[in-house]
């Protein structure tokens, strides 16, 4: 939420040093991650999804049969920080990758990591055949609108109006076309069981989109089809703002586009204009929590 | 693996021969695009690897078909792929990934002719990488090598090529698919099963050089120098080859795979009629038995290729023979109207004028024009 | 004087902070702050100020992993005017 907010009060507190009778009640990393170091910019959203479904896998206590396919991209870098089964597949090729380890190990939950270059560009046919054929795996993608590792230029996902490296003018319909709503398209495949968009630009949208992770891997195991999971992520160096602008500038943007939510449940699509009313209704919420003064001053 | 009982003489198509072979050999994933003359190997495939727990799954493009075999081959299973030279051509960038990866994917060429030589042995696709190649003879053969082709690709982790074509896919002969014996083979410790997670012990099936935190790794320069360490070896071990009538011959044909039957049936029919000609056939492509051949035509006066296409072998032929003697192609493009299958060159009495011209006439021969195809 | 209650507080590993200031906005009770030094990477990094109640939501918008919550087993009261914490 923008606009004015008391700022901190009171003196500065000690922090470096677990505070004596108190619980823990948030790791500092999950247990799936090796390290909490990374080389991602600063502001960068994929670590916040990294964090939850990887939390989720170990909720659901599927590590000791989980199998990940990793795309390129700047969350390469994680195939070497999870402690996760991994197999390393081309740009774009990660969904054709899990079919086959799937296929060999029905057993083992087989999820894809790939981002909206990877998937949506380059890979396009892969995911949607994959999830057309009702491939028991998930697929997860983590959109920030830009080919991040290549230092921030236009994808499929990129919206109209979207400076990148290459639509400095900002994306034109005219001239670039339009953005593929991917989550959408895959949505109204039929083998497609469970399709979700959740976000990191807050952390109530980072708990949602946890549940979605949970979800999508539940119904996985359940044998319902193929699951799919899309992450709008944060990328302040590929959109060129201050990393604090973020959220904001993600929300407004992306957000406005690939429409947040549980796109298909159960078989059912929701409409654009469903999406909407869920997510105007949650924000109404949210307000009112506010107004009554929930939070704790 | 279990024993295969003996199977007995049947009828049946070289496709079908060499789907039985590989399932023989413990494939047990295959995915594949239809392609002529690939397409009657996806076919048998489709059938048979249901039958025994199999999967084989008709994929929306090459490109994915040799993904989903690369996914297979990470979590330890025995899986291949194929298509015709087109098809190969669209799976070159994960040919060399799945080769830097170390892992073991076999690959079916059911070739339009012989003009995919050098797609097969130098590779389309990027980097420092060798696959090993077999050409089989015929069905009999391809029975041997789809099954050796297993074998080798677990034995040195990385991909075997089967070089087939039109008229091994599609000739029908009696058959028995014998199970080979090979030695035995370490287990894949690499596979990924899911097991490794939350271990710290984690697998990760990579071709970028990299490891799981904790453990050292080789780093990019390091891994693919270690990849093409493997080269020298394969080339030492790897080489196979079939020879004969080459002690006195004067002039030596060298042919490789289906076309190799009638010039060895040509050379032993000229044999028969006291001319000194001698025959030797790469049984590998990669690595090319050079020392084979160098002795083949050691004493040679004229070195004489023979393949369909415009002259692709004859690059290695050279190579072997380093200017010893004189090298005359023989061959040439040669195919039906489709473009897919056999043209009148692959002819036993075409091949003979031909084998005779260049033994009269050596570097100097007239070759009688190629056969052209009616329907062109 | 002021009294205001911290069910919760952090620890904060600032020699992994990246400076982005997420959790600065994303904490709702907004304890958190940044601070005028630099860690040896050369960012800022959040400092807390009480009234934290345990939410994690810095934790959960934290790119780098820099957060640990915790929730105290009776809040913790602290007079601004004085600055001294005491239990209550």
């Amino acid at each position: 939420m923008s606009g004015e907010h008391e700022g901190p009060v009171g003196p500065v507190l000690d922090t470096s040093a677990p505070p004596d009778h108190a619980k823990k009640v948030a790791d500092l990393k999950p247990d799936l991650l090796l390290t909490q170091e990374h080389n991602m910019c600063p502001g960068c959203g994929e670590p916040l999804a990294l964090r939850v479904y990887l939390e989720a896998l170990q909720e659901l206590g599927v590590t000791q049969r989980s199998i990940m396919v990793a795309g390129i991209g700047c969350y390469t870098a994680f195939t070497s920080t999870v402690d996760v089964d991994l197999v390393q597949a081309l740009h774009g090729r990660a969904p054709s990758v899990a079919t086959g380890a799937k296929r060999m190990r029905p057993d083992a939950v087989v999820f894809t990591l790939q981002g909206d270059g990877d998937m949506v560009n380059e890979g396009l046919q892969e995911v949607l055949h994959t999830a057309a054929r009702g491939e028991k795996v998930t697929c997860i993608l983590l959109n920030n609108g830009v080919f991040g590792e290549t230092g921030g230029h236009m994808t499929a996902t990129s919206v109209l109006g979207q400076r990148t490296k290459n639509s400095l003018d900002g994306r034109d319909a005219e001239y670039h076309g339009y953005p593929i709503l991917i989550g959408d398209l895959i949505a109204r495949l039929q083998g497609a069981a469970y399709v979700a968009r959740g976000s990191v630009h807050n952390a109530g949208a980072v708990a949602r989109t946890k549940k979605m992770f949970r979800r999508a891997f539940e119904s996985q195991l359940r044998g319902d089809g193929f699951t799919f999971v899309e992450v709008l992520t944060m990328c302040p160096t590929g959109w060129f703002i201050p990393t604090g602008d973020g959220p904001e500038y993600m929300h407004e943007t992306l957000g406005e586009v690939h429409i947040m939510g549980e796109l298909k449940v159960g078989g059912v699509v929701k409409t654009t204009e469903e999406l909407h009313e869920e997510n105007a209704a949650r924000q109404r919420e949210v307000e009112h929590a506010l107004e009554r003064g929930g939070l704790d001053r | 693996m279990t024993a295969v009982p003996t199977a007995q003489r049947r009828l049946m198509e070289g496709s079908e021969a060499i789907a039985e072979a590989a399932i023989a050999a413990g494939c047990r994933f295959f995915a594949g695009y239809p392609m002529t003359p690939f397409t009657e190997l996806l076919e048998h495939l489709a059938k048979k690897l249901p039958e025994v727990g199999g999967v084989c799954i008709n994929a929306e493009s090459e490109l994915e078909a040799v993904g989903m075999a690369w996914g297979a081959l990470a979590t330890g299973a025995r899986a291949a792929t194929g298509s015709t030279g087109q098809g190969l051509s669209l799976m070159q960038e994960s040919f060399s990934e799945i080769t830097l990866a170390e892992l073991p994917l076999v690959v079916f060429n059911m070739a339009r002719g012989q003009q995919d030589y050098f797609q097969a042995t130098r590779g389309g696709g990027h980097g420092d990488y060798r696959h090993l190649v077999l050409a089989p003879l015929d069905i009999a053969e391809a029975v041997e090598l789809t099954q050796l082709a297993f074998h080798l690709a677990d034995k040195w982790r990385n991909p075997v090529l089967v070089y087939g074509d039109y008229l091994l896919a599609h000739t029908h002969q009696a058959v028995s698919v014998e199970p080979v014996e090979f030695a035995p083979l370490p287990p894949k410790a690499w596979a990924v099963d899911g097991s490794g997670g939350g271990t710290g012990d984690s697998q990760l099936v990579t071709p970028l050089g990299l490891a799981k935190h904790g453990h050292e790794a080789p780093g990019i320069e390091r891994h693919l120098r270690g990849i093409t360490a493997k080269h020298a070896d394969m080339e030492s071990e790897e080489q196979r080859a079939e020879t004969a009538f080459c002690d006195d011959a004067e002039t030596v044909v060298v042919a490789f795979g289906t076309p190799a039957k009638f010039v060895r049936y040509v050379v032993s029919q000229l044999r028969a009629e006291g001319e000194k000609v001698g025959f030797v056939r790469p049984i590998s492509l990669w690595p090319y038995p050079f020392g084979a051949v160098a002795d083949a035509t050691a004493g040679a006066t004229t070195v004489a290729v023979f393949e369909l296409c415009a002259g692709q072998m004859i690059d290695d032929v050279r190579l072997a023979v380093l200017g010893r003697a004189p090298i005359v192609p023989i061959g040439g493009i040669s195919t039906d109207g489709s473009g897919f299958g056999v043209g009148p060159l692959l002819d036993a009495e075409v091949i003979r004028e031909r084998v005779l011209a260049a033994h009269r006439g050596g570097v100097d021969a007239e070759l009688p024009p190629l056969p052209v195809n009616e329907r062109g | 004087m002021t009294t205001i209650k911290s069910r919760g507080t952090v620890t904060i590993d600032v020699d992994t902070c990246k400076g982005c200031e997420l959790c600065i906005t994303a904490c709702p009770p907004r304890v958190l702050s940044m601070t005028d030094e630099v860690n040896h990477l050369g960012y800022r990094y959040p400092q807390l100020h009480p009234g934290c109640t345990g939410c994690a939501a810095c934790l959960m918008v934290c790119p780098d992993f820099c957060f640990e919550v915790f929730r105290f087993d009776e809040p913790v009261m602290t007079d601004l005017a004085g600055g001294a914490e005491e239990q209550s």
